[in-house]
């Protein structure tokens, strides 16, 4: 078992664990027994995969960025999870935890969604198995997401709105938590990142895996070895990074580099940057780094995109950024706005302004030359073409 | 033996009746205030709350009321500055509840010394879990003479409520069903099955019923079954209201019948 992944207790080191009051104990515990055995299971395992390809479209492309490559003198490839059906990597996750929810007899799903990346392919996923699907979403999101909340409308889910706290990801996940509690038997919590508590992170990271289980194979065709230089994603609770990671994690000469938002800059007092302003605490059922007042009251984060604006990163993250395994830097949004515009002119890209945060970071390294980086390019930036107008003026 | 085991272990055919409130609501001053109205109004013990920013396991009126007392200033250090006065003033069991996060911040076991010095007797942090307080902490909580309180639910297993009645030192916890705080307990049969059953399992710990509980008749359906009840919600709301002080006794007579 590598040092970096769970432990049988559901620990990353010290980080991890299962936070909870009891109330969710016994669907928390039924997960944590079963989900092994499940995503293991053959009959799981073959409509995993026919999912994956037949409806998801994956593998997804690896695609070496010739004009990108060009501009920072190094080999640069894009791992396309912008090219999923409903356009992230959300939708790795929710496939896999549908089929668990199936297959665990529940009737009934619910999930948080800041954004409405996650809600969408939650709702996605709900409508392709008719399951009743729920989505919490924050009062403030929901007005500034209202494409995204109309999509998860159409798909037949219902959309409530998180009125309490400061109405935003972190209360829409609070909401889903209660909605657990008071729904004890029937109901399965679609989380949407690797965050909550132990099992959530370590099976969100592997249904995330398949990220880079394929970049390796694609590597090895195109590069004639299984492994890069260097591999970067952005990191809101840490889904895409976890599932970018999850099959170089254990190749040392391999160096991942995990980027966080700074929102206006770590010092501005409007940041997401987790690493740099977090300290070891609990919030949603996992220890971890977590932004907070000396009291342990939670501070809410700020990135301009909804996607990195969470207080804490999943209890993995925490470690790695511990152990050193991996490289946490973090990029303002005026960076990574300019890095998306970048990718839209010399590739013909739009990406998530997400993974835009993951794209600005090749600004700041240096590399020699014949190099192999990959990007994990999240998400495709059409949720974001209001904010990318607004931003530039078109 | 400290309050707590004292207080169940004496009495007789009581019906125990238990308060829930927020620290530092309505303002940041009322905390003993409100303990000894309470004390004073036929409480058998008290249940104060300190605030989080991110309550899971409450209702809409405990959110409130943490999120006002957070903004009036509260935390764990202003309350233990509060609760030196306590004992003066208050001599009913005292428990503090709350999430676990500003106990790790305030450090677990300057809190459990605290809670000593204040003369705090029990502690029921609903998000702490068992199997961290086996390995790492039970040893501190008991050498300040603390109670850790578990909850059970409809769903917890047996096997599970047999552990925590070999770890419990106070009470047990017995939620009327899975729910967030102040949602009010509707006694169906299956209810009435539950209660039945946790009473056949004869557990050694004594057992108060909670959340949901509101008014007379749930309280005496609650104690039919259990040793005590603990109120929550309904109180909190009451501290909303204007004249608060003067409308508890009343409130208390009402749940007490
Ligand atoms: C495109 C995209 N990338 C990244 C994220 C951040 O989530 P995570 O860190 O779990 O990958 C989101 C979340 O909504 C997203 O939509």
């Amino acid at each position: 078992m590598s040092e970096y992944q769970v432990n049988e207790k559901g620990y990353y080191g010290h980080f991890g664990g299962a936070y909870i009051p009891e109330m969710l104990y016994p669907n928390v515990e039924e997960l944590r027994q079963q989900y092994l055995a499940i995503i293991h299971s053959d009959d799981f395992r073959q409509e995993f995969d026919k999912l994956l390809r037949d409806y998801v479209g994956r593998p997804s492309p690896l695609y070496p960025a010739q004009r990108l490559s060009e501009r920072y003198g190094t080999n640069i490839f894009l791992k396309r999870e912008d090219l999923n059906h409903t356009g992230a990597h959300k939708i790795n996750n929710t496939i896999g935890q549908i089929l668990l929810a199936e297959r665990l007899g529940k009737k009934r799903i619910i999930a948080e969604t800041g954004a409405g990346q996650h809600g969408v392919a939650t709702a996605t996923v709900c409508a392709l198995k008719g399951l009743k699907c729920v989505v919490y979403m924050g009062a403030i999101d929901i007005e500034r997401q209202a494409p995204n909340v109309a999509r998860m409308k159409m798909m037949g889910a219902e959309v409530i709105a998180a009125e309490s706290g400061s109405k935003t990801l972190k209360d829409a996940t609070n909401e889903a938590l209660r909605d657990w509690i008071n729904n004890p038997v029937d109901t399965h919590y679609i989380i949407g990142s690797v965050v909550g508590p132990h099992p959530y992170p370590d099976m969100v990271a592997r249904f995330q895996s398949v990220i880079s289980a394929e970049t390796r194979k694609q590597l090895l065709e195109k590069t004639g070895r299984e492994t890069p230089d260097h591999v970067i994603a952005c990191v809101g609770g840490g889904s895409n990074a976890a599932g970018m990671f999850y099959h170089f994690l254990d190749d040392h000469d391999v160096k991942l580099v995990a980027v966080e938002a700074a929102g206006k800059g770590v010092d501005s007092g409007e940041s997401a940057a987790t690493t740099v302003l977090g300290r070891e605490g609990v919030l949603h059922g996992s220890r971890s780094l977590l932004m907070q007042t000396d009291d342990g009251q939670v501070i809410e984060p700020y990135s301009i995109s909804a996607g990195l604006d969470y207080p804490g990163v999943g209890p993995q993250h925490a470690w790695l950024y511990e152990k050193g395994r991996a490289t946490y830097v973090n990029i303002t949004d005026d960076e990574a706005m300019q890095a998306g515009l970048l990718l839209t002119r010399l590739e013909g890209i739009i990406p998530a302004i997400e993974s835009a945060h993951a794209l600005a970071q090749l600004e700041k390294m240096t590399f020699k030359g014949d190099e192999n980086v990959v990007v994990c390019l999240s998400g495709r930036g059409d949720k974001d073409l209001d904010n990318y107008m607004k931003y530039f003026g078109f | 033996m400290n309050r707590i085991n004292r207080l169940f272990a004496d009495k007789g055919s009581k019906r125990i009746l238990s308060i829930y409130y927020t620290a530092g609501y309505p303002t940041l001053e009322s905390t003993v205030d409100i303990a000894e109205t309470l004390e004073n109004a036929g409480v058998d013990f008290l249940e104060i709350g300190f605030p989080y920013s991110d309550p899971v396991a409450d209702g809409p009126v405990i959110q409130h009321s943490s999120e006002a007392a957070l903004r009036n200033g509260m935390s764990l250090g202003v309350l233990f500055e509060q609760l030196k006065d306590l004992r003066r003033r208050v001599n009913i069991p005292v428990l503090l509840m709350g999430y676990v996060n500003p106990v790790l911040q305030y450090g677990v076991e300057s809190f459990c010394k605290s809670c000593k010095a204040v003369g705090v007797d029990g502690v029921i942090v609903p998000d702490l879990p068992m199997y961290e307080y086996e390995e790492r902490y039970r040893s501190v909580f008991e050498e300040n003479g603390l109670s850790n309180i578990f909850l059970v639910t409809p769903q917890t297993s047996e096997e599970r409520i047999r552990k925590i009645d070999d770890l419990s030192t106070g009470f047990i916890y017995l939620l009327s069903s899975s729910a967030t705080t102040g949602k009010n307990l509707s006694v169906s049969e299956n209810t009435e099955a539950y209660f039945s059953r946790i009473r056949a399992m004869q557990l050694k710990n004594p057992v108060a019923i909670g959340f949901g509980i509101s008014g007379h008749h749930a309280f005496t359906r609650a104690t039919d079954h259990a040793d005590g009840a603990i109120v929550g919600s309904a109180f909190v709301k009451l501290l909303g209201e204007t004249d608060y002080s003067r409308k508890i006794p009343q409130f208390i007579r009402q749940l007490k019948g």
